[in-house]
């Protein structure tokens, strides 16, 4: 059978910081401008989820519906409406980037997706900005 | 440790005229491939252009690459160039190649590869809100 990819978009809002302790204001305001300033700012994220499979002969379905809106769903509660920074555990080392949060989105909704293989996390910001990640590592 | 290799893409957008026509075809030739593209004075677009980078996140920054350099790198190898102009003409890119979606997603491409420093991953080309181009440098 082949593999085919099914796509679910998600939306979200959170506010975040990029600042780095160890660093100087004038270093960090050189790296992050506006983003650095110290009260923080927010998006309307997008999230599409792609998970890849094979069709199940009975229902035709990659997953079900349901189970992958519930799966994310469940990781989502943990950022809608929160300070990435402060309302999460996940920014106390790393920057809340795009980049960044893309990749621990990958994670925790791969953990939820027991049964199916997530492929792809394409995360926009805003309109104009995106990234996508395929769980791909560099040592 | 492994550091998670992401994609980043940003849209762009330029506003520019062209004319689909070659010289080494005849009129009627031209007429018949390219079809109203072919009048003389050429027709505009708002283009697209979404320029995705690969590479692995910056430890510290949190970034694949500041967006300042991106957008320094497409304004000046690109968008000064192209926006409001008349491709044709204007644009020595095409003073010899005929600047279909295609040829331009290639050409910003080519004028983007060396600026990036390799990190250059997709060049997605949007002539209208219907027809998009994809160049992956292949």
């Amino acid at each position: 059978m082949s593999n085919v990819t099914i796509s679910r978009r998600f939306d979200f809002s959170s506010s975040h910081r990029y600042y780095r302790e160890e660093w100087s204001q004038e270093e960090n305001e050189r790296v992050f401008g506006l983003c650095a300033l110290p009260n923080g700012h927010g998006h309307n994220y997008t999230l599409e989820v792609a998970v890849t499979g094979t069709p199940d002969a009975d229902t035709g379905m990659i997953i079900n519906l349901v189970d992958l809106e519930a799966a994310v769903d469940g990781v989502l509660i943990g950022f809608d409406h929160k300070h990435l920074n402060l309302d999460t555990p996940h920014f106390t080392e790393r920057i809340p980037t795009t980049e960044n949060l893309a990749t621990v989105l990958w994670e925790l909704i791969g953990d939820a997706l027991s049964s199916a293989r997530l492929s792809r996390i394409r995360l926009y910001e805003t309109d104009d900005l995106f990234v996508e990640y395929y769980g791909e590592s560099a040592a | 440790m492994n550091t998670p290799v992401v994609h980043l893409s940003r849209r762009y957008v330029f506003s520019a005229s062209h004319r689909l026509y070659t010289d080494h075809l005849s009129f009627e030739e031209n007429e018949a491939i390219f079809g109203k593209c072919a009048n003389p004075n050429g027709h505009g677009h708002n283009y697209g252009l979404t320029v995705t980078v690969k590479g692995p996140v910056d430890q510290s920054t949190g970034f694949v690459m500041p967006l300042e350099q991106l957008d320094a790198a497409v304004r000046q190898y690109v968008l000064d160039i192209y926006d409001h102009r008349f491709l044709n003409m204007d644009v020595e890119d095409y003073y010899d190649l005929v600047p279909t979606g295609e040829n331009i997603a290639k050409r910003v491409w080519e004028r983007l590869a060396a600026p990036l420093g390799g990190a250059l991953h997709r060049v997605v080309l949007d002539e209208t809100r219907n027809n998009r181009f994809e160049y992956t440098g292949e």
